[in-house]
């Protein structure tokens, strides 16, 4: 038998640490005694802080392994500097989100330890999608992801929102993989490679008399494929929907994780291969972009469920996100990156707003729900405002500074239309954000909220709401790693 | 052109030597076999259903978990074919790749087990 020749693993440490973590956890977690409810929720609440010491532990192996472009595993696995800083967003996401998930799922007797380890394998999907160099690793990585993600939504088991959000999404996300797969097929067929970098090599060398027809067709697939994974406009139809029916904190995870990760993987696809082609699916990101934010816009006005209407300001951002990557250049992959940091700040805070919005132990989901709160939970109505103000991208506020970037590039790659488009559409949007903050302050009470606010969700407050606040003094970190994550995606 | 097609004779042959042997069976069978036919023996085998009913017919939801946990097994059987056939060629490397597949494939089993998986009742 031949030597054994170990093939170089060191880039992929932090997914090799999470795979390993993840199969030590289920183990632990199914060796506990299993005798009483209460057994159930002592191990839920074990494995719930291990998985978010995990998670930290995977930022801090993702940062120190950090470096300069490296392909491994026969160039299915990349890592790059835009690679690091988009699993960071990922983890922290993650991470916090199962911190906000811990009593939620206590007091809705749904503490199991499943919980934050099919959110561990939906993060190891994400942050192979992430590092994916090859269409096979993206796929993989995607369905790993999505596959443990259907079965959160339905976490939730004996309640039949939660169960048909959980199908929804199923029968939904499998078409999506199918266009994916067939998009995949038709680039496979024409390019002869499912390599990143040949495919690139193969569409440059025929780039004189323009790519054929196959490809145009294979782009469009793989676009719709992820356009339904990022819930952009017309494929964007099971967000709301889901959002509704999944159990709150699963709604937070979804609109966080999942969106950055899948923004990142269309990035790295439309500038990786399909980069010399920027001419032919500029138009469709554009198309794609303007719908997202239209929707997202005016459908969201109606609303009176608060969960359903950051399903519709989710699909929103993403409209704003996808202007970036439609300027195709790297200010505008800049400001997606930074878009996204914002965005993930920003949603865990409002969400952590939302899963304070209980009484007597039962969650209230209606935005009326929130009349008068600005008179019982003061820092509460603070904190909420402070989110809701930096969505709609008001100045002293992080959301502004996303958007100005994200809109700078715009009008840089001369594209006044889209960017047009987009400050319209973010001032129709402040209106159903500014009216939550005016049923807050000037509704009467009709009945208040239970109280107090949770301590770990307290912390979560805080410390977005203060990240929200300072970003404008001091961007200088964000703005630095960001471009030279975007600058990264451009060199390989 | 010519090597091309000569190169499917095998599968040729194979399908002669497959039809041959299905119809030696069933001619055998006839000829030296005792043949007491019933009911039961003549209607087509289908396994725990009633071969002609209605098709919208509620059966126990662990029917698909036994099905889960087959398929999982199953394509452990079809992925350990290739590696055995190419042992050689993939080293030690490749020998460890394959034992930490199964061990990965061992803790679901362990997990499907202790969580009562396994168990009919």
């Amino acid at each position: 038998m031949p030597m054994a020749q170990v093939p170089n693993w060191i880039p992929a440490a932090p997914e090799l640490f999470i795979a390993v973590m993840i199969m030590a956890l289920l183990m632990f977690g199914v060796f506990q005694k299993h005798q009483s409810a209460a057994d159930e929720v002592r191990t839920a609440g074990y494995v719930s802080n291990l998985s978010v010491t995990v998670l930290a532990l995977g930022i801090l192996i993702t940062i120190a392994f950090s470096g300069d472009r490296v392909e491994i595993f026969n160039n299915l696995f990349v890592t790059d500097p835009f690679a690091v800083f988009t699993k960071v967003l990922v983890l922290i996401g993650a991470g916090v989100t199962i911190i906000m998930a811990q009593s939620f799922l206590v007091r809705h007797k749904m503490a199991r330890f499943e919980y934050p380890i099919l959110i561990l394998f939906a993060v190891l999907g994400m942050m192979m999608m992430i590092s994916a160099n090859n269409l096979m690793a993206l796929y993989l990585g995607l369905e790993l992801q999505s596959l443990s993600l259907y079965v959160i939504a339905s976490f939730q088991r004996d309640d039949a929102r939660s169960t048909e959000a959980g199908l929804k999404y199923f029968v939904l996300g499998a078409l999506a993989s199918g266009m994916l797969l067939y998009g995949m097929s038709l680039i496979y067929g024409f390019t002869g490679s499912t390599d990143f970098v040949q495919i690139a090599q193969s569409l440059s060398k025929d780039a004189a008399d323009g790519p054929g027809l196959g490809i145009i067709f294979g782009i469009v697939f793989i676009l719709a494929g992820l356009a339904f994974k990022v819930s952009a406009v017309p494929f964007h139809m099971w967000t709301p929907d889901v959002y509704e029916g999944a159990p709150t904190p699963v709604t937070a995870f979804f609109a966080i994780a999942p969106k950055i990760a899948a923004l990142a993987l269309f990035m790295r696809v439309m500038i990786g291969p399909f980069g010399g082609l920027v001419a032919e699916w500029q138009q469709i990101v554009v198309f794609i972009s303007m719908a997202s934010m239209l929707l997202g816009a005016f459908a969201a006005l109606s609303q009176t469920n608060i969960k359903r209407l950051m399903a519709y300001s989710s699909i929103g951002h993403v409209g704003y996100a996808l202007i970036g990557i439609a300027a195709g250049t790297e200010a505008g992959i800049q400001g997606v990156l930074i878009y996204l940091s914002i965005y993930l700040v920003m949603n865990l805070g409002t969400f952590a707003c939302i899963l304070c919005m209980r009484r007597g132990d039962q969650m209230v989901e209606l935005i009326s729900d929130l009349a008068g709160l600005g008179k019982t939970h003061k820092m509460l109505a603070l904190a909420f405002t402070i989110f809701m103000f930096s969505m709609a991208g008001i100045p002293p506020l992080a959301g502004f500074i996303g958007k100005l970037y994200i809109f700078m590039a715009a009008i840089n790659a001369e594209l006044y239309a889209l960017a047009i488009v987009g400050v319209l559409a973010s001032v129709v949007s402040s209106v159903y954000y500014l009216r939550i903050v005016k049923i807050m302050y000037f509704d009467d009470v009709t009945d208040s909220l239970d109280r107090p606010v949770e301590k770990s969700i307290g912390w979560i407050l805080t410390l977005s709401g203060l990240f929200v606040v300072v970003l404008t003094l001091i961007p200088g970190p964000i703005m630095d790693s960001a471009k030279i994550a975007a600058a990264s995606l451009f060199a390989g | 052109m010519e090597s091309l097609v000569a190169s499917y004779l095998p599968i040729l042959i194979f399908l002669g030597v497959a039809v041959g042997i299905a119809v030696i069976a069933i001619v055998a069978s006839v000829l030296a076999a005792t043949q007491r036919p019933d009911v039961e023996k003549n209607s087509p085998y289908e396994c725990g259903f009633e071969p002609f009913d209605d098709a919208r017919h509620k059966f126990d939801v662990r029917f698909y978990l036994v099905a889960i946990l087959f398929i999982i097994f199953d394509l452990e059987v079809a992925f350990l074919f290739p590696w055995a056939v190419s042992l050689g060629q993939i080293g030690m490397f490749g020998f460890w790749s394959m034992i930490v597949f199964l061990g990965v494939l061992t803790i679901g089993f362990i997990y499907e087990w202790r969580k009562g998986a396994l168990e009919w009742e």
